[in-house]
This record gives C-alpha cells, structure tokens and sequence, in this order.
C-alpha cells in the first residue's frame, strides 16, 4: 500500500498539495480527478519522491520513501509522466528502458530482461512495431510504447499521468481495459483522469481532488452520490441501474 | 508454438540481426582507423614506405632520419588528430542527449569558444602546454556550457534558444579573445590557425595531459551509455525510472567539456566534428549510447586524422589547417546524409 498521511507539496514556496491524505492500494484502480491545476500531477510526483514534501510523510509498503533511493522507488513503481519525449530510438530499445531500474552494472540488458520486453510488447499489443523508430509512430501509437516500457519495469504499481491523451475514442478503451486487466491481476494503478464516462466506468476507487485538497474518496458510486464532481465540474450525473448518465 | 513465445523467437532473431549489423559497422570503424592513420604516418613533405615505418620503429638510437621524422613530427600530430577527432565526436554526442538538442555541438553552444578564450588568455601568460593549459581549456568549456544549459533550464528556454543563448555566447566570448589578440601581439601569431583548427603546433607536452584526460572521460561515459540513454526518455519519465537526472546531467557535462576543452587545447577552435560524426553515426548505425559513443570515437578520429592529411599534403608544400578541409568535406557530406535519411524533415 502507498499511504500519503498529511502531506504538503508544492514548487519551492508556491504550496500546490495542503495537508492531504490520501491510500494507493494494490489490486485496485484508482482515478485521480479535478480541475486543471488542482494539483493531481503534483499528487502523483510527490506520491514517486520526484517532488520532495514540505509536510507529512509518504510510506510505500510501510517503508518511508524519504529513506528509499530514486531507484528503490523505481523498482516499485512505475511512472508514465504527462509530457513524453520522442527518444531516437526504436520500440524494443525504448521498452527495455524499463528494465533500466533492475540493472547492476555494468548495466548489461540480460535475456531476462529482452524476454520481460517483449512480454511487455505483446500485452500492449504492439509487437509488430518493435522495430520501428519511436519517432516514426502516432502520438497514440507512442503512448502505446510508454505503456510497454511501464509494463517492463514490472512494478506493484503503476501510475499514469493523463495516458489516455492523444488516443482516439477505440483506444482509450483498449488502454482502460488494460488498466482494468492489470488491477485485477494484482497491481496498483493510479491514474489522473479528465474523461469522466472512462473514470466511472473502469475505476474502483475516484479520489476527487480541488485546490490541493481532498474533496472525496469512493467508489463509482460514492462520489456519484457525494456530489463532489458535479459541484467541481458544474455538470449533473445520474445513476440508473449501475451505469452513469451526465448532463452538462 | 504458442504466440507469445513465437513473438519472443522473433524478437531475439531481430536482436542478433541487429548485433551483426552494429558489427560490421565497428569493422568500418575501425578500418577507417586504421587506414587514417597509417597514411597520416607515411604520407607529408617527406613520403615514407611501410619498410621505412618499420625501419623507423625498429630504430631504437632515432638516429635515422625516418625515426626523427616519425616521433618528431608524425607521431605527435596523428595522435593529436585521433585524440581530437574522438574528443570531439563523443562530446558532441553526450551534449546533444543531455540538452536533448539535435543541434547542439561543442562549437556551436559556445564550449569550443570558452575552451579557445582559456586557452588565448593562457597563452598571453605564456603557458603554451601542460597540464595548465588542459585545466584552463576545461574550466573555460566548463563555465560556458553550465552558462548554456542552467540559464536554459532556470528561464525555461526552447531548443531553439538554447543554441541562440550559445551563438551569442560564441560570438561574445569571440570578442574578447580578439580582444586579448589584439593587446597581447604574441598570441595573434597563433590566432589564425587556432580559430579554424590546426594540429601543426601539436607536442607531447599539450598531448600527454589532453590524451589522459580523454582516455579517462570517454572510459567513464561508456560506462554511463545506459544512463545516457535514460536521460533522453526526459526528465520526468528518467527520474520515474529511478534516474538522478540532476545529478547525471552535470556529470555528463562536466565529462562532455573535459574532453571538448582538452581537444581544443591541442588543436584550437575545430567545429563541424562534434555535430558532424554523431549524426552520420545516429544515421547509419544507431543511436544507442553504448554503441553511438564507441562508434562516434572511432569515426572521429579517423575522419578528422583523414581531413589532416589531406590538408597537409593535397596543396604541398603550402599546409592548409585541418577545420578548412573538414568544412570542405564535412559540409556537403552532412547535408546529404540529413536529407537521405529523414526526406529534410525535422522532428524538433
């Protein structure tokens, strides 16, 4: 379990997350919802140790992350950044990046480790692109490989940083039922959504955050009866027999 | 078979297809090497055989005029070339991965000009070679990138303006020099050949610290090929992939100027090379750190010990410096390899 108890975060004095608490739990898809600058990339940064906390304390499988090096973190959890680069590399050499974590030196990519990628490469379902240029692919098709490379850290977690952007309509399911596969096998995964009909539907859990807070925790149907992200996004959503109708 | 273990075979046969590949490449490497170097060695003013070679490495009193010639003038200067072909290839190679910058080279952020203004300044008090002069050529390359790329991420430059930020630092760091020229006459006399790159003033005495400290810094990035690589992934995903990216940012520069700082402090203001080799090496072979760095070292330093030679002997007895020919060949060379490989596209 990954438990932020009381944290404030933020840009040197510019304080983005105040005094939150929030669970990441492992079999679980958790949805991180709210406005544009709300602080939900903040969360996943500060949840990683990528953005140091001012107050409070994170434990990742009750270990503080304060005593865990970048790597000990990494080995843990995998992270699919909002802004991604396009590397001049191919597919299958961007994928087993992922393995970069488990290295020791000499750092040498064993056949463990080209076996782990290709294994990657397949649940994504991009093993036909392994040989292409990174840079020769579609904004979604690249999402793809980034997904891969997450899959090849082979992490209990797993958070995801808006990683249905750039998809179209088809793919967005296709990644949400990946996501949903993975929970159910066992991993975390954390994600920041902006597609609600996407978030009620694959989430178990929706953490609805505004202006650095905690506004509310629950499943699908908690948050569609707390009212919180109808109240944030001005929108109405209506629950008939499990399945969520929204009216803007 | 089942499906993913049929994917799997193929994925490795691609792999051993690939490791052939980047083989035959290291082959090439190395043959241009080899092949540099030996007509650097026998050709010049004065031609030598293969059996004067040898009767030149064999002739352990030097008292013939082939072993004088040898270690006196040839060594040194194809040496010097090979170190500063190398140097400045893998230079250029880790900077443009560092600031993620196709564009970027050691010339044209400004490096090449901070190492040249340390060395003029040096050279106007008299310190022509050493270890001094090795450690002022980095501190001036040093001063200049960090300049370059904290200023690029404190501001939030674009790619674009970070090799504005480093035009503008050449050409003020330029001025100055001139302007040491100009008061100190001493220096003018090397000035020229300095600015467009020249081995002819090459000696142990600069070779030997400058050789150290390349040997040293390019044995280092190749065990950091990975970590280089990472570090192309961004800033984000490399630190989510357990990289200190601020940490392995300045070692990498500090290594990149180490080795751009003693190339020039042998050969002067030599451009083209460090922005040249490693995209004629990410085109025909591959941009894989651990490959592109060795490979990068080994066509260098063929390409610009090649360039030497024909500077020295195609308008003998007259000696052209080395960066005129390289311009020459490098120039035409690197547009044809930008326009077959990507149709002129750019993907910045």
């Amino acid at each position: 379990m990954i438990e932020l108890k009381n944290i404030s975060a933020g840009y040197g004095k510019n304080e983005i997350l105040l005094d939150l608490s929030v669970c990441f739990e492992k079999g679980k898809l958790t949805s991180i919802v709210g406005p544009n600058g709300c602080g939900k990339s903040t969360l996943l940064k500060t949840a990683l140790g990528i953005i140091p906390h001012s107050h409070g304390e994170i434990l990742i499988n009750e270990v503080n992350i304060c005593t865990l090096k970048r790597n000990a973190v990494a080995k843990q959890i995998a992270y699919l950044a909002q802004g991604k680069g396009t590397p001049d590399m191919t597919v299958e050499q961007m994928v087993l990046h992922g393995r970069f974590p488990h290295l020791s030196y000499p750092r040498q990519y064993t056949s463990r480790d080209h076996e782990i990628a290709a294994a990657a490469l397949e649940t994504v379902g991009i093993n036909e692109l392994a040989q292409k240029p990174v840079h020769a692919l579609s904004g979604g098709m690249r999402q793809s490989v980034y997904i891969a490379m997450a899959l090849a850290q082979d992490t209990e977690y797993i958070f995801l940083d808006e990683p249905t952007t750039y998809l179209d309509i088809s793919h967005q399911l296709e990644l949400m039922k990946l996501l949903r596969k993975l929970a159910d096998d066992g991993k975390g995964i954390v994600t920041v959504m902006h597609d609600l009909p996407l978030t009620f539907k694959f989430s178990d859990e929706i953490v609805v955050l505004a202006e650095g807070k905690i506004q509310a925790v629950g499943t699908p149907g908690e948050i569609c009866d707390n009212r919180a992200v109808e109240q944030i996004f001005n929108i109405q959503i209506q629950r008939e027999n499990n399945e969520f109708y929204y009216k803007f | 078979m089942p499906a993913g273990e049929k994917h799997i075979r193929g994925y490795m046969k691609h792999l051993q297809k690939n490791k052939t590949k980047i083989q035959g490449i290291y082959a090439i490497a190395v043959s241009l090497l080899i092949v540099s170097a030996l007509l650097g060695i026998l050709l010049g003013a004065t031609r030598m055989s293969l059996s004067d070679l040898i009767k030149a490495i064999t002739d352990t009193e030097g008292k013939l005029p082939e072993s004088k010639i040898l270690w006196y003038v040839r060594f040194p200067r194809v040496m010097a070339s090979l170190l500063c072909g190398a140097a400045l290839a893998v230079s250029g190679a880790v900077i443009q991965c560092v600031l993620a910058n196709r564009l970027a080279s050691p010339s044209i952020i400004g490096v090449n000009s901070g190492a040249g203004l340390a060395v003029t300044i040096c050279t106007a008090f008299g310190i022509v070679g050493g270890w001094k002069l090795s450690l002022f050529a980095f501190l001036g390359a040093f001063f200049t990138v960090m300049l370059v790329s904290f200023g690029a991420k404190k501001w939030g430059a674009s790619r674009g303006t970070v090799i504005l930020m480093g035009v503008a630092l050449n050409a003020l760091l330029g001025a100055i020099s001139d302007t040491v020229i100009t008061f100190v006459p001493e220096v003018s006399m090397m000035s020229n050949d300095f600015k467009v790159g020249d081995f002819s003033s090459a000696t142990y005495t600069k070779l030997i610290p400058a050789a150290v400290i390349i040997f040293a810094s390019m044995l280092v990035l190749f065990t950091l090929s990975q970590e280089l690589d990472v570090l192309t992934l961004g800033d984000e995903n490399a630190k989510g992939l357990g990289l200190n990216t601020d940490m392995m940012r300045v070692i990498f520069l500090i290594l990149a100027t180490l080795l751009a700082g003693s190339a020039v402090s042998i050969a002067g203001l030599l451009s083209f090379v460090g922005l040249l080799v490693p995209h004629a090496v990410r085109r025909v072979a591959t941009a894989q750190s651990k490959h592109l760095l060795p490979l990068c070292a080994l066509f260098g330093a063929g390409f610009v010990t090649l360039c030497d030679t024909l500077a020295r002997t195609a308008f003998a007895p007259y000696e052209l410096p080395v960066g005129i020919i390289m311009a020459f060949l490098g120039a035409p060379f690197f547009i044809f390899i930008l326009i077959k490989g990507k149709g002129g596209h750019s993907r910045d």
